[in-house]
């Protein structure tokens, strides 16, 4: 994306991209599924060839979100020579309600991040946290992926990725890189008092004001919400493996901060982990593609 | 005797010089960065207005968020500090003699209270820490809105269709806006579904405390005359704004300062 | 399963937590309840699952304005959803 020199810079706006997986041909697959993610603030389409991951994209949600589905799903595909008429089954998971057009069925997306967070992770998977552009979920679940517990939060935007961009455009550092900077800081300042974004963006200009420089008013913000995160977690219980998916999971300064709250390691993702949610809806779009033609 | 009040809020610091139960003076500014010189500001340029100096004034007390920073600091030199709901409950039945509950909604903060006899506090809900719950709400709706906070109100009045807004958050309710004006729905529309919606939560609150009449509403979101109609609505009663809204935990605390006994 | 509905915002945490496990879909608690903060659906977690009880999706976002009455300051607390269920499915964390 080219940024004209009279543009002001948008440091909330994170990076779009696509990618397909080297050394796989989709010719030889049996079944390619693929899987649709309409989160409120970022869309993610992901395409499997026998339930492993081939190719994806992840965008900005736009305005409507039948049309963000379409575009994503589209972007995924480009560059593979694969259309959609070529996708045995396609399962659409989200925010909400979420309408996938194209789509032969829609699965929560609670279900969806754990099934995708066993792929990216492995079966000793127990408890995933999922932070989005919107939300932020606690989900635990058996050796098989079965959900045993969970907990959403989507009314407030502390902790979520949208406090995270809102606190990007404060310190004028972009939101790819704010994690790493809030853990340049030689000591761990206390963190701000409130977590109510609004109230902690105001603390934070105050803190800027009395000199206090950006890596250590990112360490604040950050401690605090990290310790909210830790306080949903906590509710639904935490036990080994812990792994993270969705955008913010890929922020450093949260997820260190956490690990350091519940002194456990969360495992470290080999595969973009904005992904687990479509990935999950590709893999159970692999499975119903398979009961429908009665290969199980 | 006279004493005076200073309600250290998060937006404004408001001060009441207080003669013998009659207000003599009010004044308010906005709370700067640094907030004992824009208290200490206030308080001087007040009492200058009234020819009288720090000695005159027999008790200052101090309430509102930042009632500490002013406490015993000249020039100042409050001798007490009083919770809000004290003050709210005190300066609201200063004025309104049969009041039962007081609401008062500030910049961060919003408060139910239940009045007992003389003016004390029987019972209080707080909804804090949450901006979706206070004034700091209409706000940032007014920056989305692109129109200024004053005419919020006067806006909401002239909708004619009632918008349901979902976000319950205040960054949030910010973007469904800027979705809502996308969408083509007027500004009046959306200011009335912003106020219905910070009226139903102030007013859920407020049933936790009981409303029973008379029920007053204080604080600087009083001064919207679009808050009012609905949160009538919401509590299913009649509600009493006294003037200068703004001003009576200010009161509060000059009233309980007259009252002090050595 | 234990599914929490509700969230933590600045001024506290507010959850109904519904154990789907115990809950038998019978709607006592949504008859109950004096706010239409409940209803039934069938159990999206679980293919094998009947009908369980929720937390409505208009509601999820607000139950600590839409449960305010049900927990005045003062006086008893009776929270009619949890008096209503005999499996002792539902609970609230506030």
């Amino acid at each position: 994306m080219k940024m004209s020199e009279t543009k002001p810079q948008e440091y909330w706006r994170w990076p779009e991209y696509r990618h397909t997986v080297p050394g796989k041909d989709w010719h030889n697959a049996k079944i390619i599924t693929a899987g649709v993610d309409v989160g409120s603030v970022g869309s993610k389409a992901v395409v499997a060839l026998d339930g492993e991951l081939y190719s994806y994209s992840v965008m900005r949600t736009g305005g409507v979100s039948e049309a963000t589905a379409v575009k994503v799903m589209n972007w995924a595909l480009e560059e593979t020579g694969l259309k959609l008429d070529n996708l045995q089954y396609v399962v659409g998971t989200g925010y909400g309600r979420v309408n996938v057009p194209f789509a032969k069925r829609t699965i929560t997306e609670i279900a969806c991040h754990a099934r995708g967070a066993h792929y990216i992770y492995g079966p000793t998977v127990r408890t995933v946290l999922d932070i989005g552009g919107q939300d932020c979920k606690a989900i635990r679940c058996d050796e098989k992926g079965k959900v045993l517990s969970f907990l959403m939060n989507d009314k407030c935007a502390a902790g979520t990725g949208r406090g995270l961009e809102v606190f990007a455009d404060l310190i004028g550092v972009p939101i790819q890189d704010l994690g790493k900077v809030s853990l340049s800081v030689q000591e761990e300042p206390p963190p701000v008092s409130n977590t109510c974004v609004i109230f902690a963006k105001a603390e934070s200009l105050a803190l800027l004001r009395q000199g206090w420089p950006k890596e250590k008013v990112a360490a604040a913000y950050h401690a605090a919400m990290a310790d909210r995160i830790v306080d949903l977690l906590t509710r639904v219980g935490v036990e080994k493996d812990l792994v993270t998916t969705g955008g913010v999971a890929k922020n450093a300064g949260i997820i260190e901060r956490v690990e350091r709250l519940l002194g456990i390691k969360p495992l470290k993702p080999n595969i973009d982990p904005i992904l687990a949610g479509a990935l999950g809806a590709a893999l159970f779009a692999k499975a119903l593609y398979e009961k429908e033609v009665g290969l199980r | 005797m006279i004493t005076a009040g200073i309600d250290v809020g998060a937006k404004f610091v408001k001060v009441v010089i207080l003669k013998d139960g009659k207000v003599l003076e009010r004044a308010k500014a906005l709370v700067g960065f640094d907030v004992l010189k824009s208290a200490s500001d206030l308080f001087e340029s007040t009492i200058k207005k009234t020819g009288l100096s720090r000695n005159d004034i027999k008790r200052i007390a101090a309430t509102g968020m930042g009632r500490e920073t002013v406490h015993g600091k000249p020039p100042v030199n409050a001798e007490e500090v009083i919770s809000e709901v004290m003050a709210d409950a005190k300066g609201a039945f200063h004025l309104i003699p049969n009041v039962k509950t007081v609401i008062d909604v500030g910049a961060e903060e919003g408060r139910g209270i239940k009045v007992g006899p003389n003016g004390t506090v029987r019972d209080f809900v707080i909804n804090e820490r949450c901006a979706a719950g206070a004034g700091t709400f209409v706000e940032a709706m007014a920056r989305a809105l692109e129109i200024k906070v004053e005419d919020m109100g006067s806006l909401a009045l002239k909708s004619t269709q009632i918008i349901p807004m979902n976000a319950q958050c205040c960054v949030f309710a910010e973007s469904e806006v800027v979705t809502l004006i996308h969408s083509k729905v007027s500004k009046e529309d959306i200011s009335r579904a912003i106020h219905d919606a910070i009226a139903s939560r102030i007013g859920s609150m407020v049933l936790r405390v009981g409303v029973e009449k008379d029920v007053v509403l204080i604080g600087g979101v009083a001064l919207n005359p679009g808050f009012l109609p609905p949160l009538k609505r919401e509590l299913n009663s009649d509600i009493i704004v006294p003037e200068y809204p703004e001003y009576v935990s200010a009161l509060g605390a000059a009233v309980i300062a007259s009252e002090h006994k050595e | 399963m234990l599914a929490h509905y509700g969230y933590k915002d600045g001024s506290g945490d507010y959850f109904i937590i519904i154990d789907t496990d115990k809950c038998n879909g019978c709607g006592d608690c949504v008859k109950a309840c004096p706010y239409n903060v409940l209803e039934i659906i069938l159990n999206e977690y679980d293919i094998e699952g009947g009908d369980m009880a929720v937390v409505k999706e208009e509601q999820r976002k607000k139950i600590k304005y839409s449960c305010a009455p049900c927990k005045p300051i003062s006086g008893e607390r009776k929270l009619p959803c949890v008096l209503a269920c005999k499996p002792k499915a539902i609970n609230h964390s506030w």
